[in-house]
């Protein structure tokens, strides 16, 4: 199996979408994960350490 | 030609604006704040850099058209090229967008600079949209069937059809990224004059304990 072919069994794109269903709200699981990593990736952004930041400081 | 007939000029007068508001070292500076030094500062330079790859990878489908992208190994490489600089560009730009809302960068007479970025973004938005339509398959069809009713309600529909797949085709290769490009040029060079917006200061008064606040009223 080619790595393409590998990769469409992992993440099948050929069927239906998955949704979640909450009173008014309805999204797609593939928009919720991509909303959830946004999320993530801005946290991590927050606080994880720059580099030379500490550098930077002491040349202050 | 006088001294004051040259000072007179609009190219003088346009120059030495241009030069009072932005000059060379602050248009490409060598230095930056101490406190840019925070990944949070980098989602701009990045939806920058994915705007690029979006505009080349553009580039590359306008020359080769439909039937590459849909049909030849590469033309399906260069189309998911364009589908995935599309996802970081928004993925970094709403990153950005947050991080400047909870830093309120409109302070410090930077308005412009912030309405800017908002309209950059709804721009976007619809040139997403009109990319998504555009694509000349099954998918842009359903797309732009199901959306016909939602643009027709705010009236937008009048003159903006998004069943007529050359309109759509031509505000998505043309208006649109002129309008985001000039956007973005207009809204870094905003940044470039006023500067990265600081921290907010430390408050420096102590809150007074309840038992002081008690004295007081007394």
């Amino acid at each position: 199996m080619t790595i393409s072919g590998w990769f469409a069994a992992i993440f099948p794109l050929n069927t239906l979408g998955h949704y979640i269903h909450w009173h008014i709200i309805q999204i797609s699981v593939a928009n919720l994960i991509v909303i959830v990593l946004m999320i993530i990736t801005f946290v991590v952004a927050l606080f994880a350490p720059f580099p030379g930041r500490k550098r930077r400081k002491e040349n202050r | 030609m006088s001294t004051t007939e040259i000072d007179r000029q609009w190219t003088t007068r346009l120059r030495k604006r241009v030069a009072g508001k932005l000059p060379p070292e602050k248009l490409l500076p060598d230095t930056q704040p101490s406190y840019v030094s925070s990944w949070i500062y980098v989602f701009g330079v990045t939806t920058m850099a994915a705007l690029g790859v979006v505009i080349a990878s553009g580039c590359l489908l306008a020359i080769r058209g439909p039937q590459w992208w849909h049909t030849s190994s590469v033309g399906h490489f260069v189309n998911s090229l364009h589908l995935w600089s599309v996802e970081i560009f928004f993925f970094a730009m709403v990153i950005h967008l947050w991080g400047k809302y909870f830093m309120a960068a409109w302070r410090g007479g930077r308005a412009l600079t912030w309405m800017t970025g908002v309209i950059t973004f709804l721009t976007s938005v619809a040139a997403a949209f009109t990319g998504y339509v555009s694509q000349s398959n099954f998918d842009s069809q359903w797309i732009s069937t199901q959306a016909k009713d939602g643009i027709n309600a705010t009236g937008a529909g009048a003159f903006w059809n998004v069943l007529n797949m050359g309109q759509m085709l031509m505000w998505h290769i043309v208006l649109l990224p002129l309008a985001a490009i000039v956007l973005t040029g207009l809204h870094v060079l905003l940044v470039r004059i006023k500067g990265v917006v600081p921290p907010f200061e430390e408050r420096k008064e102590v809150v007074a304990t309840f038992d002081e606040r008690k004295e007081v009223a007394s």
